[in-house]
């Protein structure tokens, strides 16, 4: 722990796993620095214009135009700074901040190349971020629930989709919170079958995760085409409408992005503050993470191990159904076969790339959910880039994140079976 | 930090003490080396019962899946009894019928086979390896483009060509594989992410690709690409009884290939190095072996079992390709390397369930009105009772030693 919590000013060894990783991640940073430099800088020209408001707000704040070719360079400029900066000293416990930091510049100065000669809603693809951030923070937040007691959740994905499927029937049927709850309740059922595999059985954790991903997807399959599609009435959930928060949805740029949006993306906030105030501050929270770091300690003063695994695993299937609702009441109102597609994959890379804490994992989220929303709003614009390309992004980014960071983030937990003596 | 003092009593003193130690632990798929004495609980009798537990939970599903019938059972629960006794006895008699009833019906099977045997054999070496291999869809689609390449590309005689498509196909999975391998070696990045987020990735290039002209079928503006030329098809083995036969040389190739991963893992030197790399990485260490390399190894070889599955479709059943042409091919792999107990020749047998299922499935989709997708559960059903062998233990009262599957604990690092 010494490492990550010394102050990242002060003068220390780095490890030389450290040293990798950290040369690692600087020829990351110089790989963005040059194609930000050749792609966006001399490729770019033109000046492109961001929108920073809607036409229905309060407070209009102008467009901003910049020049394409000039921030390209400032920002390759910063980019091969950060990179050098790496390389040298590293940023210690600011690592991923600085990182995100750097991704985000990179982002702006991409967006700034593919909206030249146009004008780009900036609102409209950051509104469609926090929007796509929503199934991801959701499903990390389950990992984090159960991997700080010790349990591997590979199943988030089914959760997910079994929370999207009960959503849409439930919310048919009997309105959208019933659907809500409806979808918790799913997830959370689905959950206690992980934690009965994986406590009661020890089955090996990460088998027991994907039979739960195959289980529901065949499942949601099955009565896709069995039933909804046969009872379309079935499969036509109310759709949750944004509601605006009086005044503080009034605040140019930050309103309508933060404020301006429905219950899902309100609900998110309070699960990752309740999460980390109950993980850090609450007795149960204690509990949770003895027990996942070192079990037998948690034993020997009284924890009832079991009770807690089976607890938080349950919460945290709790947390992913009611997060996969959001992919039916929350967006669309249909079910469709797999429409998840591999978005609980990318919570649990949000997970990691949050450092296991939840304000790191809505953190990563965003970054996700802002590749995930290119493919949307970037296909307006004329870009040369295929559509396709950029529907991969997401993945392509949950790649770079795991390979890039799993080495510096320590799992809070080992995993093993926990066996009572 | 955790210590992990609790799980090993003398770690330093006796390295290889503690290795023999785990290697025996684990030893559920080293005694396997197909010489040896057959563990008929573990190897058969376990994997029967998950296949009839599963049938029967399948049939509780599926009496769940009419809504006309679940409201006859509140007005008359005798008619109700009867008519879902009746939907599961049709369901379940047309998928044993499509499956089994005649030559046709085996063609199907056997077609429906050679794709999943491969697929299967590249989750059984990831799992010999203790790796687990769920990117078998994606490796596939880049191996059948690869295949395809060389397919529709050049004219040649097909002793040579037919040779070339596989190659191609093997080059195009290792690549595909290598890099989790890779990853997984060097970085430490999962493999169950790092490949599906490929499988994500392949299906959309898979998806570009067919738009570009070089691919794509002239005159179509839908993406399908050109097919693959006669001499680079695999050969119809039943053409001669029935033109509509579909079996092919593919099934052959799936046979040969279960073959020689059989003899890479348990008859050569690296197979052993995959297997001890999987029971003990430590041990592996200790023992001056080259963990980095056998991972990326274990991984392209993997891919290139996978590449063929591809190359099957695109050479054999399909004969071009289409937007995502592999299915849920490599999810379905993965039950069947659990149920083949990760051994070759398990895999082939329960590859040939599996094509069963899916050819039975066909036939049942189309005469009665219960849904494919049925297969998708009853096969996820397996997975459960074959991962939870004390579960089927405790349902059917086995006795003695039963082991489950373990792949990996913990994100590596």
């Amino acid at each position: 722990m010494t490492a990550t919590t010394a102050p990242a000013d002060a003068p220390k060894v780095r490890t030389p796993a450290q040293i990798r990783r950290a040369k690692v991640l600087s020829i990351v940073y110089f790989v963005l620095a040059g194609i930000t430099l050749f792609a966006f800088g001399f490729g770019g020209e033109g000046s492109a214009t961001f929108v920073l408001s809607r036409p229905q707000d309060a407070i209009q704040v102008g467009d901003i135009t910049v020049p394409v070719a000039g921030l390209a360079f400032i920002v390759a400029a910063i980019l091969a700074f950060l990179g050098a900066r790496e390389w040298m000293r590293g940023f210690g416990s600011r690592t991923n901040l600085v990182l995100a930091i750097g991704i985000g510049l990179f982002a702006l100065s991409f967006l700034a190349w593919a909206a030249s000669g146009a004008s780009f809603s900036l609102v409209g693809i950051l509104q469609e971020t926090m929007k796509r951030a929503v199934p991801i923070t959701f499903g990390a937040i389950s990992g984090i629930l159960c991997e700080r007691t010790g349990i591997i959740n590979i199943g988030i994905e089914g959760m997910l989709l079994g929370g999207a499927f009960t959503g849409a029937i439930v919310g048919s049927t009997m309105g959208a919170v019933a659907g809500m709850i409806g979808a918790a309740l799913v997830g959370g059922l689905l959950a206690l079958v992980l934690a009965v595999l994986t406590v009661k059985f020890t089955v090996d954790q990460i088998i027991a995760g994907v039979v739960i991903n195959i289980f529901v997807l065949g499942m949601t399959s099955f009565y896709t085409s069995q039933i909804l599609v046969e009872n379309p009435q079935l499969n036509n959930a109310p759709i949750m409408q944004a509601i605006a928060i009086p005044l503080l949805s009034d605040i140019p740029l930050i309103g309508p992005v933060l404020f301006d949006q429905n219950i899902f993306v309100y609900a998110m906030y309070v699960v990752v503050a309740v999460t980390t105030f109950g993980l850090y501050q609450t007795r149960w929270g204690l509990r949770t993470r003895a027990v996942g770091e070192k079990p037998r300690a948690a034993d020997t003063v009284g924890i009832n191990v079991y009770r807690m695994k089976y607890l938080n695993v349950i919460l945290g299937g709790l947390v992913a159904g009611f997060g996969g609702a959001y992919f039916t009441i929350g967006s669309v109102g249909r079910f469709d076969e797999n429409m998840t597609a591999g978005r609980g994959f990318i919570g649990l890379a949000a997970m990691i790339f949050g450092r296991w804490h939840p304000v790191g994992a809505l953190a990563a989220a965003l970054v996700f959910g802002f590749a995930d929303s290119l493919q949307v709003k970037l296909g307006i614009l004329n870009t040369p880039i295929p559509s396709e390309f950029l529907g991969m992004a997401p993945y392509a980014v949950t790649i770079f994140v795991v390979a890039g960071l799993v080495g510096r983030s320590r799992p809070p937990s080992d995993y093993k079976p926990y066996v009572k003596e | 930090m955790i210590d992990d003092s609790d799980q090993n009593q003398n770690p330093e003193s006796d390295p290889v003490a503690r290795y023999e130690e785990e290697r025996s632990d684990s030893s559920l798929l080293t005694d396997m080396t197909g010489a040896g004495r057959v563990d008929w609980r573990n190897n058969i009798l376990i994997p029967l019962l998950a296949i009839l537990s599963a049938l029967i939970v399948g049939a509780i599903i599926i009496a769940f899946s009419d809504v006309d019938t679940l409201r006859l059972w509140g007005s008359d629960p005798g008619e109700a009894l009867s008519v879902t006794a009746t939907t599961i006895k049709d369901a379940y008699v047309a998928l044993f019928e499509g499956a089994f009833g005649g030559i046709g019906p085996i063609s199907e099977t056997l077609t429906r086979a050679a794709p999943l045997i491969l697929a299967g054999l590249a989750v059984a070496i990831g799992f010999q390896a203790g790796l687990f291999n769920i990117g078998a869809n994606g490796q596939a689609l880049i191996g059948g483009m690869f295949a395809l390449v060389v397919g529709f590309q050049f004219s040649l005689p097909v002793f040579i060509h037919i040779p070339l498509i596989i190659i191609a196909g093997l080059i195009g999975g290792a690549i595909w594989g290598g890099i989790p391998g890779y990853l997984r070696a060097k970085t430490g990045a999962h493999e169950v992410i790092t490949t599906i987020m490929l499988n994500f990735i392949a299906l959309r290039l898979v998806d570009w690709l067919l738009t570009q002209s070089f691919f794509q079928l002239e005159g179509r503006s839908d993406p399908v690409s050109k097919s693959v030329m006669d001499s680079a098809r695999y050969t119809k083995l039943l053409d001669w009884l029935n033109p509509r036969y579909r079996v092919h040389l593919g099934f052959i190739v799936a046979i040969l290939a279960a073959t020689f991963v059989w003899w890479l893992l348990y008859r050569s030197t690296i197979g052993f190095e995959f297997r001890t790399v999987g029971a003990n990485p430590d041990g592996a260490r200790y023992a001056g072996m080259n963990v980095v390399f056998l991972i990326v190894a274990v991984m392209a070889v993997a891919g290139s079992m996978a590449g063929l599955a591809g190359v099957d479709l695109v050479s054999g059943t399909l004969g071009r390709a289409t937007p995502g042409f592999i299915g849920m091919i490599g999810f379905d792999a993965i039950a069947l390397a659990l149920l083949g107990r990760s051994h070759p020749f398990g895999v082939v047998a329960a590859g040939i369930l599996f094509g069963a299922l899916a050819a039975g499935g066909q036939n049942m989709q189309v005469s009665t009105n219960v849904g494919i997708d049925i297969v998708q559960v009853i096969q996820a059903l397996i997975i459960v009772f074959i991962a939870a062998p004390a579960l089927v233990k405790a349902v059917y009262r086995v006795r003695g030693e039963t082991r489950g599957i373990e792949v990996s604990s913990g994100w590596a690092t």
